[in-house]
């Protein structure tokens, strides 16, 4: 365990060393607020709209860092040859999966704390409420499904070539699984064999992201959702990452890397 | 070292250039615009006519707003949706909605189907009818929708029921007559032949203002404006001019202009789905007369 955290904190010392969250961040404040200033109707207490744009952008941001930060790890200790040094310490292949995996996760759970601030707060001026254990529930399955996200994109930068392709197709994998994946069982619907059956095994064998996106339910002030919904979905998600996670080692065992 | 000055005056002099012919240039594009007849929109400019695709997708997103999320996509039976609910619900739209509103998402289709239904919006509710909360007490959450058909009318001022929609909602739930009145005239501004926007505001003037005449003077040029149109346009759309004459001879009714309400009534005949209803307030205005021309001189006048 100390050599997997050992990664993991220069992990994190990486994303605070790069710029990349200080823009995204900044981006996210300036739009909003620039959208803030919007007179509608003379009426001030519009806000959700604002939560609409404020989530999307923080859920843009969240899957360009946990994806591009994830897909460099790998390739960059191997491109400044520091991956033999490395492995020749005590520290075994799976220990470094794993710290790069527990430094991303841990370095995305960050970003997503700062963000999710500055969204409480924007809220908070026009609402003059705070829902927090609702904030708590939407940021909570957000970072669990980053975990997958990472996972995925960690076993993608052993399989694919450079870092640009694996985090092109993981863009599209996560994109196509958020917009489209719970409506693939409809589509395979409308296909004839061999395609219905190819789409619905890709239905059922996919992670469907889409049950950690709360961000109707945090914009339109639904109620909180059930605990035991919440702590099957934790399950769900935790599931899918030790599967990607494993794979990721197991290839990684196999793999040469000089 | 090289000295960066000449790169430095390069610098200056291409700007000074590039003023100039900005300067240039200006005046006459602006006189190019008002040749094309273009109103200097900025979305006019940047979208062209597709800005009307996406003041629909902006028009559909309020009524999402509407029902607080709970609302069908392309993959859903969309038939009880057909009309926007915050449209029907302003009473100034024929619905074409038929099915269940309540359940388009239909019996879960499988466990996933089942299990992600819990982290999206699952339940109908109208904003104004207290939204997700069901609080009745506090239905100017309707005012979240007001972004979304602000950005429709900017993106498509030829759309009529976006001014109508957002005018009726500014007044009825809001209480901001001023705004919801200048939407109107922006409307009639750019739609100057509508007889929707025209209604709308005689409803305004009657209803939030109290002014009879002028709500009566402008549900008549409503009236002219509907007549104006040709016979196809006026038999998709009898509803609009059954609730004009309606509310012209109701207003008339309230004014004491009882011969006058008669006749506005006997017109609405012609198109209202209820005729019996209306040959009854037309028999009580007839008896009101009758009871006024035999009240012997020197009784209290009506």
């Amino acid at each position: 365990m100390k050599n997997i955290f050992a990664v993991a904190g220069i992990v994190i010392k990486e994303l605070y060393r790069r710029k990349d969250f200080y823009v995204l961040f900044i981006v996210t404040i300036l739009i909003c607020v620039v959208m803030a200033s919007v007179n509608i109707f003379d009426d001030k207490q519009i806000i959700r709209y604002l939560k609409e744009l404020s989530l999307l952008l923080i859920w843009i941001s969240s899957l360009v860092i946990a994806i591009t930060t994830t897909a460099r790890q790998i390739p960059a200790e191997k491109e400044n040859r520091t991956l033999l040094p490395l492995l020749a310490k005590p520290l075994s292949r799976t220990e470094l999966i794993l710290g790069k995996f527990f430094g991303c996760w841990f370095a995305c759970g960050l970003a997503l704390i700062c963000f999710y601030v500055f969204f409480g707060a924007l809220a908070a001026s026009r609402e003059h409420h705070w829902p927090l254990l609702n904030y708590f529930q939407a940021a909570f399955l957000h970072w669990i499904m980053l975990g997958v996200v990472v996972a995925i994109a960690l076993l993608g930068s052993l399989v694919f070539a450079a870092p640009s392709s694996n985090s092109t197709i993981c863009f599209v994998v996560v994109a196509g699984i958020l917009f489209v994946g719970k409506y693939l069982d409809r589509v395979a619907l409308s296909l004839s064999e061999p395609g219905r059956s190819i789409a619905y095994s890709i239905y059922y064998a996919i992670p469907h992201l889409e049950f950690f996106d709360m961000r109707n339910l945090i914009i339109h002030d639904w109620p909180l959702i059930s605990w035991n919904y919440f702590g099957l979905d934790v399950l769900y998600a935790l599931a899918y990452t030790a599967f990607f996670l494993i794979a990721a080692c197991l290839v990684f065992r196999r793999k040469t890397v000089n | 070292m090289r000295s960066t000055r000449p790169i430095g005056l390069l610098l200056i002099a291409l700007l000074t250039f590039c003023f100039g012919v900005a300067a240039c240039l200006q005046p006459w594009l602006q006189s190019l615009e008002t040749a094309h007849g273009e109103t200097g929109n900025v979305f006019q400019t940047l979208f062209g006519d597709s800005r009307r695709l996406f003041a629909n997708s902006f028009y559909v997103k309020a009524d999402e707003y509407y029902h607080s999320g709970y609302y069908p996509t392309i993959f859903d039976n969309n038939e009880a949706f057909k009309t926007p609910h915050m449209a029907e619900d302003t009473g100034a739209v024929t619905s074409h909605n038929q099915g269940d509103e309540t359940g388009f998402m239909g019996a879960p289709r499988d466990w996933i189907d089942a299990f992600g239904r819990h982290f999206i919006p699952n339940r109908h509710t109208h904003l104004d009818e207290g939204g997700p909360s069901d609080d009745l007490s506090d239905t100017s959450d309707v005012r979240e929708i007001l972004p979304w058909l602000k950005l429709s009318t900017e993106l498509d001022p030829d759309n009529v029921q976006t001014y109508v929609v957002t005018a009726f909602w500014l007044r009825q739930r809001m209480n901001k007559v001023d705004e919801a009145e200048l939407v109107l005239r922006d409307g009639l501004r750019n739609n100057p032949n509508s007889y929707e926007i025209l209604f709308e505001l005689g409803r305004l003037y009657h209803e939030s203002r109290h002014d009879n005449e002028r709500a009566i003077n402008l549900w008549e040029a409503a009236q002219k404006k509907w007549l104006a149109l040709d016979p196809q346009a006026q038999k998709d759309d009898t509803l609009t001019y059954d609730k004009i004459l309606v509310n012209l001879a109701k207003a008339e009714e309230e004014s004491g202009h009882w011969q006058q309400a008669i006749n506005w009534f006997q017109e609405a005949k012609k198109v209202a789905p209820a005729a019996d209803a209306l040959q009854k307030q037309i028999d009580e205005l007839k008896r009101k007369i009758e009871a006024q021309t035999n009240t012997p001189a020197g009784a209290p006048p009506h």
